[in-house]
Order: C-alpha cells, then sequence, then structure tokens
C-alpha cells in the first residue's frame, strides 16, 4: 500500500496521509486539463473541424492556458446574491466530487482508502454535489440559475435510483461493497469481468451475462444523467439556461464547477469500469508477472485502470455530439418508466438466481 | 407491452446508428482551410481590389461613369500639342494627363461595372481581398503617378496653350464666330444682343476643337 510505503519514507502519518490525498488530486487535475483538451478535439473531429492547434504541439497547451486565463479574471460576486452560499456552493460540489475518489482503486498499490464500505462512501459523496448545485443556483438569485439547479437536482434525485439498484445487483453477486475487493474478484483476464459473468466457471455465469449488459446499460445511461452530460444537460442547456447553475460565476469558482464536471465524469466512468469491467485488472495478464518484474504489475494496472476509465469519458463525449438534448418529461419517462422497472426486473432476477 | 420494448429496441439502435455516424465522422480528416496559412483557391473570376494601370488610361472618365456608387474620381488635364503623352497598350494615343484618379475602397461595391467600359483594358479586379485598414481615409487609393508640382506646371501648361490659341483666334479668322449666330439668329434674336452671347459661342466652339 502506498501509504505504508510513504509512512516508511517520511516517519510521519500526516505527511503520509497528506502526499496520499495530494496524488490522487495530481491525477485528476492532469486528467481535467487533457480531458478538456480531449473534449474539444473529440467533438472538433466529430465535425469534421480541426480543434484547437495553436497553443503548443497541436494546442495540447490550449486548457494550461485557459487555466491561466481563469485565475486572472476578476471574481464578480452579484449584487443580490446570498454571498455565503454562493461562495460556498462551488466548494461543496468539488468537495463531494473529489471525496469519491478517496474509495477508488487506481491500482492494487494505491487505494486511496481500503474502505470496506467504498461504494457506498463513493454514490454517498457524488450525491453531495446536488446539494451544492441547488445552493449554487438558488444563492445567484438568477432565474436561469434557479431553473437549472432545479432541474439538475430532480435529475440528480430521480437518475440516482437506477444507479443504486444496478449496484446493488452488482452487491448481491459479489457479496461485498469494497472497490478493491470487487477488482481483485475479476482476476486478471478479460472474461472474468463482470460484464461476462464474472469470475468462475459455473452454470450462472452464462445466466448473468444479459443481465450483466442491460444493468451496464442502464448504469451507464444513469450515470451520464447524474453527471449532467448530453442528452442529459438540461440543467446547463445553453440555448435555453445561459450555462444553468454556474451562470452567475466566474473565474475560479467557475473553474471549480468545470473541474468537478469533468471529475465526476471520470468518477462515475471508474465505478462503471470498477463493477463491470474490472477495475485496474489486465484483460490479457500481466507483463510484470511474466518478466518476473513484481513492481512493475501495480504501474500496469495505473495504466489499464487509466485506459479504462478514460475510454468510458471517451465515450460520454461520444455521445455528446451524437445526441440532442432531452425533454424534461422525456428524461423522466426515461428514468421513471424505464430505466427503473428493468433495474428492478434485474435485480429481482439477479436475487433469484443468486439464491439458487 | 410490446410497444414498451419496441421502444427500448427502437431507442437503443437508432442511439447506435447516431453513434456510428459520429465515429466514421471521427476519422475523416477535417474541412478546415486553416485561413492566414492556407488561402482557399479562388473562382476564375473572383471580384477584388480594383486596380488602375495607369500607364494604359486615357481618362475618358467611362468608369467613372458607370460607377453606380461613385467612387472614381478621375480629373484630367488636357495635353498641349509639343507635349508627347505616348500611347497605351493598345496602340491609343493618349490625350489627357490624368492628374487625379482615385478610387474609394470603403464606398466601392465590387459590381465590376467599371471594367468593361474601358477602352484600353487598363482598370480591373485583382485577387488581393485582405486590405482593410484601421482609418477609413487609408481605403482612398490614388493611381495617378503625377506628384503635385507635375500636375500644376501641366495645368500652367495647359493654360498657356489655351491662352495662345485664344490669342491666336482673336487675331485671324474673325468672321467665323459671326457667321454661326447670324444662321441662327433670327430665331433668337435677343441673345444675339446680349454681350454674354459672344462668350457663349466662343467657348462652344473651343468645345468642338477638343472633340477633334
Amino acid at each position: 500500500m502506498i501509504y505504508n510505503y510513504f509512512f516508511n519514507l517520511t516517519g510521519s502519518e500526516i505527511a503520509s496521509a497528506f502526499i496520499c490525498c495530494i496524488l490522487p488530486l495530481v491525477y485528476v487535475l492532469t486528467y481535467v486539463l487533457y480531458a478538456v483538451y480531449g473534449e474539444r478535439k473529440v467533438s472538433a473531429f466529430m465535425q469534421d473541424r480541426i480543434g484547437p492547434n495553436r497553443c503548443g504541439y497541436r494546442g495540447l497547451l490550449q486548457t494550461v492556458a485557459d487555466l491561466l486565463k481563469m485565475l486572472q479574471k476578476e471574481d464578480i460576486v452579484p449584487r443580490n446574491a446570498d454571498k455565503p452560499f454562493w461562495v460556498m456552493a462551488p466548494i461543496i460540489v468539488f468537495t463531494g466530487c473529489f471525496t469519491a475518489f478517496a474509495c477508488i482503486p487506481f491500482s492494487s498499490a494505491f487505494v486511496g482508502s481500503a474502505f470496506s464500505l467504498g461504494i457506498l462512501i463513493v454514490m454517498a459523496a457524488s450525491s453531495i454535489s446536488a446539494v451544492g448545485l441547488l445552493m449554487a443556483g438558488w444563492s445567484s438569485n438568477n432565474k436561469y440559475s434557479l431553473i437549472g439547479s432545479l432541474r439538475s437536482v430532480a435529475q440528480i434525485v430521480s437518475y440516482e435510483i437506477p444507479t443504486f439498484l444496478v449496484v446493488l445487483v452488482m452487491i448481491i453477486i459479489l457479496g461485498t461493497l469494497d472497490l478493491t475487493v470487487i477488482s481483485e474478484k475479476q482476476t486478471a483476464y478479460f472474461w472474468n469481468w463482470m460484464i461476462l459473468g464474472g469470475p468462475g466457471l459455473s452454470w450462472q455465469k452464462f445466466v448473468y451475462i444479459p443481465f450483466m449488459v442491460s444493468s451496464f446499460i442502464i448504469i451507464y445511461i444513469s450515470t451520464l444523467a447524474e453527471v449532467n452530460r448530453t442528452p442529459f444537460d438540461i440543467p446547463e442547456a445553453e440555448a435555453e439556461l445561459v450555462a444553468g447553475y454556474h451562470t452567475e460565476y466566474t473565474g475560479m469558482k467557475f473553474g471549480m464547477f468545470f473541474l468537478s464536471e469533468y471529475g465526476n465524469m471520470f468518477a462515475v466512468s471508474a465505478i462503471v469500469s470498477i463493477l463491470f469491467f474490472g477495475g485496474y485488472q489486465s484483460p490479457f495478464g500481466y507483463l510484470g508477472n511474466s518478466l518476473n518484474l513484481p513492481w512493475l504489475v501495480p504501474i500496469e494496472q495505473l495504466v489499464w485502470f487509466s485506459i479504462k476509465c478514460i475510454f468510458f469519458v471517451f465515450v460520454q463525449m461520444w455521445l455528446r455530439w451524437t445526441l440532442p438534448r432531452l425533454r424534461v418529461d422525456q428524461l423522466m419517462a426515461t428514468c421513471w418508466k424505464y430505466l427503473i422497472p428493468i433495474a428492478f426486473v434485474n435485480l429481482i432476477i439477479i436475487g433469484l438466481i443468486t439464491v439458487l | 407491452m410490446v410497444q414498451y420494448f419496441k421502444n427500448i429496441y427502437n431507442a437503443l439502435a437508432t442511439i447506435a446508428i447516431g453513434m456510428k455516424i459520429t465515429l466514421k465522422h471521427f476519422f475523416l480528416p477535417a474541412v478546415t482551410i486553416q485561413y492566414p496559412e492556407v488561402k482557399p483557391a479562388l473562382p476564375e473570376r473572383e471580384r477584388n481590389r480594383l486596380y488602375v494601370n495607369i500607364d494604359d488610361c486615357i481618362g475618358c472618365d467611362q468608369c467613372s461613369r458607370a460607377c453606380p456608387v461613385s467612387c472614381i474620381s478621375i480629373e484630367t488635364v488636357k495635353g498641349t500639342a509639343d507635349e508627347d503623352l505616348g500611347k497605351t497598350s493598345n496602340g491609343k494615343k493618349k490625350a489627357l494627363w490624368v492628374t487625379k484618379f482615385d478610387i474609394d475602397f470603403a464606398k466601392c461595391c465590387y459590381c465590376q461595372l467599371c471594367v468593361f467600359p474601358c477602352p484600353t483594358e487598363c482598370i480591373y479586379m485583382t485577387d488581393v481581398y485582405e486590405y482593410s485598414e484601421y482609418q477609413r481615409a487609408d481605403l482612398l487609393y490614388h493611381f495617378s503617378n503625377m506628384t503635385q508640382d507635375e500636375v500644376k506646371t501641366k495645368k500652367l501648361n495647359f493654360e498657356k496653350a489655351e491662352a495662345e490659341k485664344a490669342a491666336l483666334k482673336a487675331a485671324a479668322p474673325k468672321p467665323e464666330p459671326v457667321a454661326k449666330p447670324a444662321v441662327i439668329s433670327p430665331s433668337a434674336p435677343i441673345s444675339k444682343e446680349k454681350p454674354a452671347a459672344d462668350n457663349l459661342t466662343s467657348e462652344k466652339k473651343d468645345n468642338n476643337g477638343e472633340v477633334k
């Protein structure tokens, strides 16, 4: 474990805990820098454009330049805003987003907290952002912000239900809430991944597959809605609501909303890849094992984990540039009429199979 | 109930179709032309900034008259008999010094109507379209290559020549101007009596001389 390593290195609990906190932050910040760049490039390529290509080699420094610009911006507080809540909102949203990373295992050697209720903590922490969004919209004293935040909260609250139902299905099958254990169970070959029925070779494995695929689709759609991405981006629908709940925010406060949006994208992709695609496990075994270099394995795991998460983030971007925005009633119909009943049926059938 | 599953199937199938299309475009090359570095090929008969080859201009003023927005302003001074103004490229003899040939591109509407009447084809459209300026006055292009001093001397020369001509006319064939109004006179006897009438007739004669 990375904590023990740093504890041996520094001899101080506080210092090693601090380093363990900083590492995921560094990882997430670097990821956000290039996710924003990637988003712009992906959208450009899908629209047959070139995208940013002026800053650095092929525009690689574009987001760094944008970040520097954002830091220099004046911090404007609207006169009629409820100032304490207004200032607190982006911090809460970002904290909620970043807390989720505490329990996500990046590799077998690097888990922020190997907490036995990991998945619950992740889901709970990512729900905190709903409070932050509501605060941001309400305290801005702006009708667009208010409508945006109300929509956002309604959406997050209703789409959490199918997400949790699918997570429950996975908990029933795997019998654990610990994300590290969930990753460990889907050991190093892709036919052990939960999307293909999980580890082992019993008859249940093959029965599980259709339910796993439908569960995966449900959780992917509902997490997409939870992070307010297109086609579920009515909280920040540019054409109707300017920018939704962060209309009034400037500078680094806006930057924090932005950061947490991309951070959340990564967090839900991480959840999906841990639950269904083996987390940090390699699909083809490890080079470190075959070369007899044990220190290489965690690094490979980190790489595989990043590849999986970034692939799902890419699919989110891909969907964004494919689908138009849903209407509010369509959004609610998708959730309550389709995702939740199917998730319930999945839950019951999987429960029965597990009992048998 | 059947409709319910049909809806689900339709949703997933259409999303898959859409994603297939966007993925195809993801790998297609971009259609962007990176403008300042790469310039698009203009069509063959594009209309952009005008150019005047002042060496070929005979100062006939036809372009200026054709212009619907009056953006061309031309001033000419007649050359005297002893001056050789040269020939245009298509063999026309030049008779006028073009002292001013200004085109105001702030007004120009790129209709190309000035190009067709030009007898020497000295005004034409080029492929230059990047000539924006910070000051509107900078869009007034001066095509005449004569300096102010040259213009002054040409004007003086012309006036001198005119004066000489007038002197010559005053000296030699006096009956002519008298004869002409004499023919018209029965119809307009009043104008003949006025002193200004004489001046008018002499001016008419000058104009005739110019045309010849």
